[in-house]
């Protein structure tokens, strides 16, 4: 892989986080009414939202409308409360606040998909399940959701840890010696741009298990972007930085410990965050063809029995699990690099 | 204040180490071209005195501290610190960059600790961190990230990180050469007074001819590149010296007429 191409890559992946960081900023909407008017507007919404569960008949048999109608009023009620209490919640009511748009808009849009499927139909049944029957996924169907999700979240983490580990150690080995990238550089450039999921087939036939398989693509779709970014990063260190510390008795140890790895460190999460993209895509891939287990079987299992509202529950829940793996790696780059300056908030 | 960080900053008396430059050649490989940049440079600097480097811009100054410094090895000649041959960077040589080069990754305090810690002894004498510190006024910016600091706080923090390790000889590549005239003024005289008290053999290169004079007990000037010595000047005055005296000032117009500059004089 060029230099050229790295460099692309980390202005790609910055890119994508200053993309996140303008969603993140309150829009100033919320200056056109007096302090606490739109948690009002809000709290009023989620009560139209219930209303419009209970005032037309469902067209279909769902049993959770009315469940779904209670929570709404709930959600409305501890907006309007929290709203009402104000100031005297601290940092709460400031994150409300903030939140309060929002709010409205997801009530808006619950209302909004609420109406189309399951009183009017606008949008064709089977494919475009209500609220209501997602509601009822999470609560009929918890336990093998829940089952799913502990065996992706433990291939997903396995996999991404030892490709993660395995992929810094060959970045800064290659990044610091020279014969090593002579050996090492060459097998990358053959085989790290490969798309983890070509390896599939081969894999499920040469591994013992498939569980082992899956462990074994993730780590390579991790370790990949991990190899190059760290390579790069301990490559591209100033000179400067290691005269000083030779000058000041630095061993070599010391040079790769406390100069080079701390100086590579931003490379890092830039490549972690892109392991942790490409992983995703082939857990879900080898959980569908392979692994018989997780969300993205769930996924496919729900497709063979064309259960619509399992699948966007499942989807949801999959999509949270993405963010919240995101937060967490981003949360630890903000604590190891405060020193720099200028991280753009996840 | 300052004298007591002191006391406790010396753990064993820090005396200068003599340093003999013999007859050094050096040169670079520019795209297969030879770029000769030190010729025949001898001379040699006695314990605890002050030499002040002077010549034209890319002449090969910061090249001779590198390899005073031990980081690179000259094509022809020998160093000798103390009689011995040097064959590599060594505590007891050390420099102070062109540019701070603070490591952007540690606060102030762990940045003068670097040193210590690179050579393993930081758990016994944490104290000398501090006093080092306190010596150039940064205590109040122990935790502070060098993105913090201004341009001449960063030049201190350098200054401090070298003299932590109570070097036998300091190299100074231009510490004040970024600094505005104040601040500059200010730390010429906090480095004439440390040099006095401590004792270590100075190197310090520099583009200004009156601060050369002002610090040093002898200035060598440098032709341009490849670098030869063209005069070996001694600075006959005591210490405080007062930059109106009148010898200053006449050694100053020699020395700008070496430089090519008597025109303007
Ligand atoms: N690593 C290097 N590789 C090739 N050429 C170099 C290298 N370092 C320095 N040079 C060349 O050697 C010459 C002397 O450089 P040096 O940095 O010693 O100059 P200097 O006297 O310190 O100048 P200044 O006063 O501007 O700092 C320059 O022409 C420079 O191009
Ligand atoms: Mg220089």
């Amino acid at each position: 892989m060029s230099t050229y191409s790295v460099s692309k890559a980390v202005a790609l992946a910055q890119s994508a986080e200053e993309g996140a960081a303008l969603v993140g900023r309150p829009p100033s909407l919320s200056f056109s009414f007096p302090a606490g008017g739109t948690g009002v507007f809000a709290s009023l919404a989620w009560i139209g939202f219930g209303i419009s569960c209970l005032w037309w008949p469902d067209i279909g048999d769902w049993t959770r409308t009315h469940q779904l109608a209670a929570a709404a009023f709930v959600i409305a009620g501890a907006i309007f409360l929290a709203t009402v209490a104000g100031s005297r919640l601290g940092r709460f009511n400031a994150g409300l606040q903030k939140r309060a748009p929002w709010l409205l808009v997801s009530a808006l849009f619950l209302t909004l998909w609420e109406v189309a499927t399951a009183k009017f139909a606008w949008l064709p049944l089977p494919f475009f399940p209500p609220p209501q029957s997602i509601i009822e996924v999470y609560t009929d169907d918890l336990p093998k959701l829940l089952d799913s999700i502990f065996a992706s979240v433990k291939l997903q983490l396995g996999g991404y840890v030892i490709g993660a580990a395995v992929g810094f150690l060959t970045g800064v080995s290659i990044g610091w010696s020279r014969s090593v990238g002579y050996w090492v550089h060459p097998v990358l450039r053959f085989i790290g741009p490969l798309p983890a999921t070509a390896w599939l087939p081969i894999a499920f036939f040469t591994f013992p298990s498939s569980w082992s398989a899956s462990t074994f693509l993730i780590a390579l779709a991790t370790g990949f972007p991990v190899t190059v970014l760290t390579w790069s990063g301990v490559a591209s260190v100033s000179n400067a930085y290691y005269d000083v510390a030779r000058t000041l008795g630095a061993k070599p140890s010391f040079l790769v410990l406390k100069v080079a790895i701390p100086a590579a460190l931003p490379h890092v999460f830039v490549g972690l965050f892109m392991g942790l993209g490409s992983s995703f895509a082939v857990l879900v891939v080898a959980e569908m063809i392979g692994v018989k287990a997780g969300l993205g079987w769930y996924l496919q299992w729900a497709q063979g029995w064309a259960a619509y509202a399992n699948m966007y529950a499942a989807l949801i829940v999959m999509s949270l699990l993405c963010s919240g793996a995101i937060t967490l790696l981003f949360r630890t780059r903000d604590r190891l690099l405060i020193w720099q300056k200028g991280v753009v908030k996840w | 204040m300052v004298a007591h960080a002191l006391a406790e900053a010396v753990t064993y008396p820090a005396v200068g180490a003599s340093l003999d430059v013999e007859r050094i050649s050096h040169a670079f490989d520019i795209d297969g071209n030879v770029l000769p940049v030190l010729d025949d440079v001898n001379f040699s600097v006695k314990p605890g005195e002050f030499i002040a480097l002077l010549g034209p811009s890319g002449c090969g100054k910061s090249t001779l501290l590198r390899l005073v410094a031990g980081l690179e090895a000259p094509r022809s000649g020998v160093l000798r610190e103390d009689g011995d041959p040097v064959t590599g960077p060594f505590p007891s040589r050390v420099v102070v960059f062109q540019d701070p080069t603070l490591f952007p990754w540690r606060t102030v305090w762990n940045n003068v600790a670097l040193g210590l810690e690179a050579q393993g002894i930081l758990k016994t004498q944490r104290q000398r961190v501090d006093a080092a510190l306190e010596l150039v006024g940064l205590s109040q910016f122990r935790n502070a990230y060098p993105h913090q600091l201004s341009g001449g706080m960063a030049q201190r923090v350098a200054l401090a990180r070298a003299l932590v390790n109570d070097p036998k000889i300091l190299i100074l590549d231009e510490p004040l050469g970024k600094l505005d005239s104040l601040t500059r003024i200010t730390m010429q005289a906090e480095i004439v007074a440390l040099w006095q008290r401590k004792g270590f053999t100075t190197l310090l290169v520099t583009h200004d001819v009156e601060e050369a004079l002002f610090l040093a007990n002898r200035v060598i000037v440098f032709s341009d590149r490849p670098a030869r010595i063209k005069a070996d000047i001694a600075v006959d005055r005591p210490y405080p010296r007062h930059r109106g005296d009148p010898r200053l000032a006449e050694l100053r117009r020699n020395i700008l007429g070496l430089l090519g500059l008597d025109a303007t004089w």
